[in-house]
């Protein structure tokens, strides 16, 4: 393992920080059609995501919850970049967001969620940033247990 | 300074220096030196260690208690010998109440499958603490399914201290274990375990004791303590993974049942009924880690040559001096204030998630735990998801505790909290 000095700005971007202090779309909703929960017991980050789905395309997400810096703004950029999506498609970003953070990163602009591509020097946070949209994939297929990255 | 004759310059009242005996503290860690502070978790090695196990592989090595040869003699002579090492360290009055086990957690299961499936009944009742390590709540949460007993709980304060009146309130004639850390692994909390013993032992409960945070900072006496049962593992006292050893009163280990069945811990066999080697080779089925417990019975001899006084009054000083400086800073808080405290500090930052902050020290070369310890329960009590934690070993300085708190400061720099402070 390379134990060169890590670039804590990579990881830690303005961004981020934005996200963590003012989540967007943080709240729950009451009228939701599908929610799950997510939960990483290691570091205890928590939250529920929430989901009004209409026509195959996602209408309205939320999410409500406690976590780290990268958890929260994870989660926080999700649903920016989810709204008025196909569920389809939020599924296909799911997949590339992962492989984003984990593997060859696939050609296609990820759009303001390339702020978390710093996570891939830091492994240890890679469940961090991908708790939410674990969760999110859970709400859409309507998973019963919590889902859990770790 | 050489690091080959450790311990040797350790005398008189100089202040305690033992980095050089433990060569891993040499390395960097991202470009920087390495600050360990992650020692709750595990101790590093010193060359002592590593040399013993290695010496042990390149002329010792033979499996122990079945050869007629010599080297299988040897092998096994070194093995009780280690016992004996460790007999004398806790001071148990004969070796033969010494059982290897991996760790504290397999010396904890231990007692819980063959004490307790033996010994309770349904509606009998197992005491633990709010405190506790999953391993000292897990397996009898496991036993208490087996047999219908039932789990009760001493609740801590907001400092991290034991209820001892809510303690004298659930012990009745219903208790028939109560089993209890020494110092917390989370808060640094120092139970008073001999008074516990005696009021346990006053109501008829056995007592276990979860020596894991304890034995390589204080000197512990079993029986002054009184307790039945005491535990530890070798790692987090400067020995190897892998092993550690269980305590047993001889009276209550040898009515003990076999947890394992194997090769070891049999007398005879036959396919109608086999019968049981004595304490504490009942409850070593199968070849042990015979190198674990000579590296143990390193560890011990290193610890004991500097000396468990010197190095609690060095770890003491410590802790009073990174107390004050992490309570210098604004924005921490320390989480466990118990009055007396082993040499672990718990704490959160403002605005700062305990994850993120391991993240940013670890970039500074600063190791230390972020999470709930393994005491969910506790986090839960103290309504937190979990604390940044730095636990401290013989071989930390004011120099590694400066180095946390610059660290801290430049998390605090980065995440833009100062002035929320």
């Amino acid at each position: 393992m390379n134990d060169s000095a890590p670039d804590l700005r990579e990881l830690y971007q303005e961004v981020i920080f934005d996200h963590n202090r003012q989540p967007r779309n943080f709240h729950p909703m009451p009228d939701a059609d599908h929610q799950a929960d997510g939960h990483n017991p290691l570091c205890g980050d928590q939250l529920t995501v929430y989901l009004h789905i209409e026509d195959g395309v996602v209408k309205d997400v939320s999410f409500v919850g406690h976590g780290c810096a990268i958890s929260t703004a994870s989660a926080s950029l999700m649903t920016e970049a989810v709204k008025g999506k196909p569920v389809a498609e939020v599924e296909a970003l799911f997949h590339d967001f992962h492989a984003l953070l984990t593997d060859t990163p696939p050609a296609r602009d990820f759009g303001k969620l390339a702020v978390l591509a710093g996570v891939r020097e830091f492994p240890a946070r890679v469940k961090c940033a991908t708790l939410a949209w674990h969760t999110l994939h859970n709400a859409i297929v309507g998973a019963q247990a919590p889902a859990r990255t770790e | 300074m050489s690091t080959t004759t450790p311990a040797a310059r350790h005398t008189g009242a100089a202040p305690l220096d033992t980095a050089a005996d433990f060569p891993i503290l040499s390395r960097t860690v991202h470009g920087r030196r390495l600050v360990y502070l992650d020692n709750g978790a595990t101790t590093q090695k010193p060359l002592a260690v590593v040399e013993a196990e290695r010496r042990f592989y390149l002329e010792s090595n033979a499996n122990i208690h079945r050869g007629v040869h010599w080297l299988s003699q040897h092998a096994t002579e070194l093995y009780d010998a280690a016992r004996a090492t460790v007999q004398r360290f806790i001071n148990a009055a004969h070796a033969d109440e010494i059982v290897f086990t991996r760790g504290t957690t397999e010396a904890i299961n231990l007692v819980a499958q063959s004490w307790g499936r033996a010994e309770l009944r349904a509606g009998d009742e197992i005491l633990v603490t709010a405190m506790e390590h999953h391993s000292n709540i897990v397996p009898w949460q496991l036993l208490c399914e087996q047999t219908g007993a039932v789990l009760k709980v001493v609740p801590v304060s907001d400092a991290g201290e034991l209820d001892l009146n809510a303690f004298d309130a659930l012990l009745t004639s219903d208790t028939q274990l109560v089993a209890i850390t020494h110092v917390s692994n989370a808060l640094g909390s120092i139970n008073p375990v001999a008074e516990l013993t005696a009021r346990a032992h006053a109501a008829g409960a056995v007592v276990l004791v979860d020596g894991a945070q304890a034995v390589a900072h204080q000197a512990v006496d079993v029986q002054a303590i009184g307790c039945d049962f005491y535990a530890f593992s070798g790692h987090k006292l400067y020995g190897p993974t892998g092993i550690g050893a269980l305590y047993g009163r001889g009276r209550i280990l040898r009515a003990m049942p076999p947890w394992q069945g194997g090769g070891d811990m049999i007398r005879t066999v036959s396919f109608e009924r086999s019968t049981w080697a004595d304490a504490p080779q009942r409850f070593e089925a199968g070849t042990p880690n015979i190198a674990g417990a000579i590296g143990l019975a390193a560890a011990i001899d290193y610890v004991q040559d500097i000396g468990l006084e010197r190095i609690a009054a060095h770890e003491h000083a410590l802790l009073d001096h990174a107390t004050a400086a992490l309570g210098a800073i604004r924005g921490v808080r320390l989480v466990g204030t118990a009055r007396h405290k082993a040499g672990i500090l718990s704490f959160l930052v403002d605005g700062i998630h305990p994850h993120d902050l391991g993240t940013i020290l670890d970039a500074e070369g600063v190791a230390i735990r972020a999470g709930h310890h393994c005491a969910m329960p506790l986090m839960t009590r103290l309504g937190i998801p979990g604390t940044a934690r730095a636990s401290l070993a013989m071989y930390n300085t004011t120099a590694d505790i400066d180095a946390l708190t610059a660290a801290i400061g430049k998390a605090q720099d980065l995440f833009g909290t100062h002035r929320h402070a």
